[in-house]
């Protein structure tokens, strides 16, 4: 068991693959970093320093610095693996896949589907999500709830170094093409890491905190603000289990229903604001399949219709915190 | 370079197949036997055969939304695509990409797309796999005037140009895109081929209504791109016969428009002139092929009319390899 950092976790793991798999190709805006300037290749390593030395380890051919060009990319990323690699793409921040969307949406997503079954595409799109860093509404968005509508994509938000392993793994290993989403506040979070070589299967949430009472649902940052929320709870002797989702496609849906038909009651909390949200399609779920369970109505912990805000006063009243978490938990609690 | 007579009478074979194959799909639509929209690629059948009779089926091709003759010219089979376009289960994917969407990655058809300009990124992803793997093989990209207007054909030549992908972007500019005329949408008003040398590439220019045209500089330019030089473009002038869709009225034609492109302008009729009149090929070995066709066509259609529909099950069938 080693301590490794999220963005770490996600760069190793990546080596790995390539050390291991030659079909294994990154491409990505400043992946290399550096490429037709006086510094040279690696002058940067990937501005999340999630490629540092894979160019001086793999060469040009497989680790592909391209221009600012994200819809050749994606569909750069859409042909290599229908050609039969294996490649794993950098949109760097993902407010960026509107430029793209047509080659994520149209194209690898329904590739397969519209042929037939005939082909697989098994292109892993990475990108940066989320706020906190006072970068404003065009560097700072939570996407995952449109990716998570469109069928053929699989949607995997990981929350802690050791997610990032098992999840990164699953989707190499896997035939889809897969969105993976890496939360910018998580990059400099450390945690262990287990030895070996093991894989976490999509659609099994992850229980970070077991309880009786409530039962709180989140994916990435907001995970461990849930857990905060939960942890004020416990000091009145409130138990909540908190469900780090780990994917959103495919779901635990079993896991939500299994932990709200004992606790009654259910708390979402979404990074992205609440129209037509994951927040909406969790709680929807919940109403549908566990109706008699529920002892208060859902709530859901949500960023506010508006896009994403600069000032820091702003940004802070914007994004959930775990004082909104545990003041709707108290609100569900209390409902008679 | 001299064909030999068989590589002529497979091309010949080639382009009777797909027009053959699209002037009964004219008919088969407009009685409302076949669903859905449907864009005939007829009158440009010597672009696709010119540029796919070079090919292998490691050599991968990415075609448009009129993508009928790049598929049949890259090897797909005619009962798959007829049965496709029905809408069978049988067909060359199983019903569910109709004719938008027709693919075979096994000869190297990466599909047809729905999404005018989409296919020119994935064409450099397949280069780029083709120049990891070292073994000189391309990828094509097909796109019409209209696809010379999309952002993502810019992006693609760019970034091809960059990473020195041995991509190949084939301009086929049939003079409309949808219902506008090239004069109007392309700005450069002179050709689209100018705009892929303004990214860097070498590019060549040739009548795409002259199939021997277009085979000789298909020759000349993969020598190049093979040779480990890049990406390469080429900008065919052709015809299309029929309207952007199946039931365009095509208002916008001109007087007697469509009668003089297909009395002057017509690859089967320019290259039936040229074999016979130089005495390559006879009238009776082409007309032979002809009669063959037609009756290879006639019972692609039985099949498809005959073949098993899809099921509701269907439906969620291939959208995960495992979910």
């Amino acid at each position: 068991m080693a301590k490794m950092m999220y963005r770490d976790a996600v760069r190793s793991t990546i080596f790995e693959a390539m050390e291991r798999d030659e079909r294994v190709v990154v491409l990505g805006e400043d992946v290399v970093g550096g490429m037709g300037t006086a510094g040279g290749p690696e002058a940067i390593g990937g501005i999340w320093s999630t490629s540092t030395g894979f160019y001086d380890a793999f060469g040009p051919d497989r680790v592909i610095d391209t221009p600012i060009s994200e819809s050749a990319i994606v569909g750069a990323a859409g042909g290599l693996a229908l050609a039969g690699k294996k490649p794993i793409a950098e949109l760097m921040f993902a407010d960026f896949i509107g430029v793209s969307l047509d080659q994520i949406w149209n194209q690898i997503a329904k590739f397969r589907y519209m042929f037939g079954g005939k082909s697989t595409c098994p292109a892993i799109i990475r990108m940066a999500y989320g706020g906190g860093f006072n970068a404003a509404a065009q560097h700072s968005q939570s996407v995952h709830h449109f990716l998570t509508a469109m069928p053929g994509l699989k949607v995997v938000m990981p929350s802690t170094p050791e997610d990032v392993r098992g999840l990164l793994r699953e989707a190499l290993r896997g035939d889809d093409p897969v969105i993976f989403l890496e939360h910018k506040a998580l990059y400099g979070v450390t945690g262990e890491v287990p030895d070996g070589d093991w894989t976490i299967p999509f659609g099994h949430a992850r229980l970070t905190r077991a309880g009786q009472d409530l039962t709180l649902v989140a994916t990435g940052l907001m995970v461990s603000r849930c857990e905060a929320a939960a942890d004020a709870l416990a000091k009145d002797g409130i138990g909540c289990d908190v469900i780090d989702l780990r994917t959103t496609s495919p779901m635990d849906e079993e896991a939500i229903l299994d932990s709200v038909e004992v606790t009654g009651r259910l708390v979402v909390v979404d990074e992205a604001p609440q129209r037509c949200s994951l927040a909406t399609d969790i709680s929807a779920l919940a109403a549908q399949k566990a109706f008699a369970s529920l002892k208060a109505p859902i709530e859901m912990v949500c960023a506010p219709h508006s896009p994403v805000p600069f000032a820091l006063e702003l940004e802070q009243a914007y994004l959930p915190s775990a004082a909104k978490i545990e003041a709707a938990a108290r609100k569900v609690l209390g409902y008679r | 370079m001299q064909l030999s007579r068989e590589q002529m009478l497979q091309a010949y074979r080639r382009m009777k197949i797909i027009r053959e194959f699209e002037e009964r799909l004219h008919i088969d639509i407009a009685t409302g036997a076949i669903a859905g929209f449907t864009h005939l690629y007829c009158g440009q059948e010597a672009v696709a055969v010119g540029v796919c009779e070079h090919l292998d089926t490691d050599d991968k091709i990415v075609s448009t939304h009129r993508g009928h003759g790049h598929c049949l010219a890259k090897g797909c089979d005619v009962d798959g695509m007829m049965k496709e376009i029905w809408g069978s289960r049988e067909g060359l994917c199983k019903g569910k990409g109709g004719s938008m969407h027709i693919a075979d990655v096994d000869v190297g058809m990466l599909g047809a797309n729905g999404i005018v300009g989409a296919g020119a990124p994935i064409a450099v992803g397949a280069a780029l796999a083709a120049k990891l793997d070292g073994k000189g093989k391309v990828a094509i990209t097909f796109s019409g005037d209209g696809a010379c207007n999309q952002g993502t054909t810019f992006e693609a030549m760019n970034m091809a140009v960059v990473t020195k992908a041995p991509c190949i972007f084939v301009f086929e500019n049939n003079h409309y895109s949808e219902h506008t005329g090239f004069e109007y949408a392309v700005g450069t008003q002179q050709d689209i081929a100018s705009r892929a040398e303004a990214f860097g590439m070498k590019v060549w220019r040739a009548d795409g209504t002259d199939f021997f045209a277009v085979h000789e500089t298909m020759r000349e330019l993969l020598d190049y791109v093979r040779a480990g030089n890049g990406p390469a473009s080429v900008e065919f002038d052709t015809e299309r016969f029929f309207g952007h869709f199946e039931g365009d009225p095509q208002r916008y034609r001109g007087e007697g428009e469509l009668d003089r492109i297909r009395e002057t302008r017509d690859c089967l009729k320019k290259f039936r002139q040229s074999v016979v009149s130089a005495k390559l090929l006879t009238d009776a070995d082409l007309d032979t092929i002809d009669a063959e066709v037609l009756d290879q066509i006639e019972a692609a259609v039985v099949a498809a009319r005959a073949a098993p529909r899809p099921t509701p099950e269907d439906v969620l069938a291939d959208v995960y390899v495992a979910y």
